[in-house]
């Protein structure tokens, strides 16, 4: 093989409370596909990032043709030669494929000040024709498929004559078609010796494309193997295999009791199909799967936040109609949403009014006219209960910390009555030790008889809360573990099966 | 942008559209202008008096200041942002210019000349307020609204100031370059609007400026990311719209023969519905010279056809509320598809 375009050395990059990266190695050379795999958070995408000049890195070595460089911003990757296309496409709508590839480098006349529209045109037109694709360059982006747009980035990227691309799970938004085109157009300019850096979570994508596949796990560089000498099953284990602290747990208190919530034969476009479980009182059940599998849909159309398709929903076996959040609220069913600060709460408003927002009728008199002495007791109560740190009922929710935060959104469903709360990544940017009052929330939400559904992409957080685990794949259920049994190696398993593998194997 | 086939500075295209892309482009601006051709008709059948070629020559000249500053908001808007001071800006200009005429007896070029640099110097300060400081342009363009509405009254003591020293500056709107049309003298100020109109589309859809117009308003980060420098562009624009609001003012003060400060407020609501009800997009990256023209048409030639039939003014008002409001629903509804 050619000598690598690309070598990494002893990569490390912390950020404040997480090791990003740790020794990390790689290399690429050109005309091969090497792809990156790992679970969530692994530091595939840092990683990336560094390579692309949007975050330094802390230690290590970065060489290029054997010559050390530094990559300090995206200009400068991209004078290297690296060009990445993000998993959110960096498109203006609103202009053509040919403007967006050449924007901020139009060709012009006329001292530089008029845009030379058909040399635009014709140049982009090349670079189409390089790549056989059948396309007209004066197309609005915005009115193009995701597929399309993709094609356009790439192309985009072509023009800065990159000779090496990194790609950030391309796949993700495409279907099966646009995939093979995908792979067509990976498979042209691997054979015109550019280096392809290719992120995956599709597994069976991963044997298709790549000539090599390296695996991170939590930072650490696991291994590099050709493609002809390894299986799925190694990659997984390696992926995975953490060690999980056994003694943590959770020991489910007694029988779970009866069904609160029965879901049947959910659909919601591509990423919720024929979606069915049942939560019990007093257990929390852990929804697993990797990130794009459906989780989050699933909860939102139950809680009646996106329209559904088709499927129905019974609440203590009386089936409901769910149209709206407020139907939801109305059956007992709360949503904690993944971006508190956006969705969850009022942060510039003190504690005392995030917790009765949802209530709000409940503490006025027949007038309209709220009754602070109401109010004031129930929220007091609630701060007490889930022990709440905050000076006092009138804090602004913005001067506490996360779990606290998250405290106050579960306080809201609380004063609610609701039997069914759904929390979507519950710990995502909550620091450690936050992390375990999250947890120890959701144990005694349990306790307390409520049926919990946590959404998770942290794998040993699944094993350790769910008394059950269901885990997705690009939005069907792959499978159902008990809790107590469940290892990484099974969820990781059921989590990347996807539907094509199903029908081959 | 792909509407270019259609528009103003279109004589001279180079590019040919798939039938796809101009299909949608097209429809939008055809809805606009059959809108117009629909008032026009409807008006001409029920008074004799409105399709005549004075009452044609008022229209256009009602058209005219509007129109202008219609021109500079479009700019504005495309890019995302708003521009609430256009009004008060141009009656800021035309006190400039009537101060440097009639006050202290300078050359009617001069004042010319001060009308379009103070303008600009409004327009460049409005435009660092939202791209430097980061003020939203809502607000900041609310504050030059104020700030110029004040100092016009402060210059002009609250007064109208007449050009009575310079009888040539009234010449600038009122006057005709081409006067050997018997019957037909379009004024000098709806040939300024129709040249600047051509000049707009130009600047919008054949260089750089316009097209980081249109990558700002489509989106700015992708912009900024390609190697733009957004804030600089931002900048231009608003300063380029504060030129415009000079020209505006110079026709307006030409017009009534005066500056008058307190006039002007009302200008920048009526500008920015001319651009939205000619498909300009408030959510930014879309919007043409051509439809803004349009759409400054269909709000003269409403005004003017309903005051024709005697319909009271209170609801001439009403029906272009109504008017804006359609408008603007159309287009939520062609997004929608």
């Amino acid at each position: 093989m050619a000598e690598p375009i690309i070598v990494v050395r002893n990569l490390s990059k912390a950020f404040p409370g997480v090791q990003a990266l740790q020794n990390v190695q790689f290399d690429l050379c050109p005309g091969e596909v090497h792809t990156l795999v790992g679970e969530n958070g692994a530091g595939k995408s840092t990683l990336m990032k560094i390579l692309s000049g949007v975050y330094q890195r802390d230690s290590g070595e970065i060489l290029i043709d054997g010559k050390p460089v530094e990559i300090h911003n995206p200009r400068a990757a991209q004078k290297l030669g690296i060009s990445i296309i993000h998993q959110e496409l960096n498109l203006m709508n609103h202009l053509t494929a040919a403007q967006n590839i050449y924007i901020g480098r139009e060709p012009r006349y006329a001292g530089g000040f008029l845009l030379d529209e058909r040399t635009l045109n014709a140049k982009a037109k090349e670079l189409f024709d390089m790549l056989h694709m059948d396309f007209d360059p004066r197309t609005k982006v915005g009115e193009l498929t995701i597929a399309k747009q993709q094609m356009v980035e790439i192309v985009k990227a072509l023009s800065f004559n990159a000779r090496v691309l990194i790609m950030d799970e391309p796949t993700s938004p495409l279907n099966e078609a646009e995939v093979e085109e995908l792979f067509d157009i990976i498979r042209h300019l691997r054979s015109q010796g550019v280096g392809i850096i290719y992120i995956s979570h599709r597994m069976d994508e991963l044997f298709r494309i790549s000539d090599r596949i390296t695996v991170l796990r939590d930072g650490q560089y696991m291994g590099t193997s050709r493609v002809s000498e390894t299986n799925l099953d190694q990659i997984i284990s390696l992926m995975v295999g953490r060690k999980i602290d056994e003694t943590a747990r959770r020991i489910p208190k007694g029988k779970p009791g009866e069904v609160v919530l029965d879901v049947r034969n959910l659909n919601r476009g591509r990423l919720v199909k024929n979606v069915g479980f049942t939560v019990r009182k007093g257990e929390i059940l852990g929804f697993a799967g990797l990130m794009g599998a459906g989780r989050t849909e699933v909860a939102r159309a139950v809680f009646g936040a996106d329209p559904i398709d088709s499927g129905e929903v019974y609440i203590k076996g009386k089936k409901i109609t769910i149209r709206h959040p407020r139907d939801a609220a109305k059956h007992g069913i709360g949503y904690l949403s993944e971006d508190r600060k956006r969705y969850g709460l009022a942060v510039g408003m003190p504690v005392l009014d995030n917790i009765c927002m949802t209530d709000l009728p409940a503490f006025m008199n027949a007038f309209g006219v709220l009754k602070p002495k109401k109010m004031q007791k129930t929220s007091a109560e609630q701060v007490k209960a889930l022990s709440i740190k905050t000076p006092s009922l009138l804090q602004k929710v913005k001067f506490l910390s996360g779990g606290n935060q998250q405290k106050v959104v579960v306080a809201k469903w609380l004063v609610k009555n609701c039997d069914v709360l759904f929390f979507d990544e519950p710990t995502r940017g909550i620091d450690v030790g936050a992390k375990q009052e999250i947890y120890q929330l959701l144990n005694e939400l349990a306790s307390l008889g409520k049926a919990v559904v946590m959404i998770s992409s942290e794998l040993p957080e699944i094993l350790r809360m769910s008394d059950r685990v269901v885990v997705m794949c690009e939005g069907r259920i792959t499978g159902e573990l008990d809790g107590a049994t469940a290892t990484e190696e099974a969820v990781m398993k059921l989590a990347t099966q996807r539907e094509t593998m199903v029908k081959t194997a | 942008m792909a509407n270019k086939p259609d528009d103003a500075a279109a004589a001279t295209s180079l590019s040919r559209k798939t039938p796809e892309t101009r299909g949608i482009s097209a429809r939008q601006k055809l809805l606009a202008f059959s809108s117009l051709v629909l008032l026009i008709v409807v008006f001409s059948i029920l008074s004799p008096n409105f399709f005549q070629p004075y009452n044609l020559i008022a229209i256009m000249l009602a058209t005219a200041v509007n129109g202008v500053l219609a021109i500079g908001v479009t700019f504005v808007i495309i890019t995302g942002g708003i521009d609430l001071s256009v009004g008060t800006m141009m009656t800021f200009t035309a006190v400039m210019a009537a101060q440097t005429v009639a006050v202290w007896n300078l050359p009617v070029f001069v004042g010319v000349l001060m009308a379009l640099v103070a303008g600009t110097i409004c327009g460049l300060a409005s435009g660092i307020m939202v791209a430097k400081l980061k003020i939203p342009p809502f607000i900041a363009t609310l504050g030059m609204s104020m700030l110029t509405k004040g100092l016009s009254l402060i210059i002009a003591r609250s007064k109208p100031i007449y050009f009575t020293n310079a009888p040539s500056f009234s010449k600038i709107s009122m006057g005709t370059m081409f006067p050997f049309i018997k019957d037909f003298q379009i004024p000098n100020a709806v040939i300024i609007l129709f040249v600047l109109a051509i000049l707009a589309s130009f600047a919008l859809n054949k260089t750089i400026f316009g097209r980081y117009t249109f990558a700002i308003g489509s989106n700015e980060e992708a912009a900024r990311l390609s190697g733009i420098n957004t804030d600089r562009w931002k900048i231009a624009v608003y300063a380029v719209n504060g030129l415009i609001c000079g020209i505006a003012g110079i026709l307006i003060a030409s017009r009534l023969n005066s500056a008058q400060p307190a006039l002007g407020q009302g200008y920048e609501l009526d500008a920015i519905a001319a651009a939205v009800i000619g498909g300009t997009s408030l959510s930014g990256g879309e919007g043409t010279i051509l439809g803004t023209i349009i759409g400054a048409f269909i709000m003269s030639t409403l005004t003017n056809g309903l005051r024709i039939l005697s319909v009271p003014q209170e609801w001439q008002i009403v029906t272009t509320g109504i008017i804006i409001i359609f408008a603007v629903y159309m287009d939520i509804l062609r997004k929608k598809r």
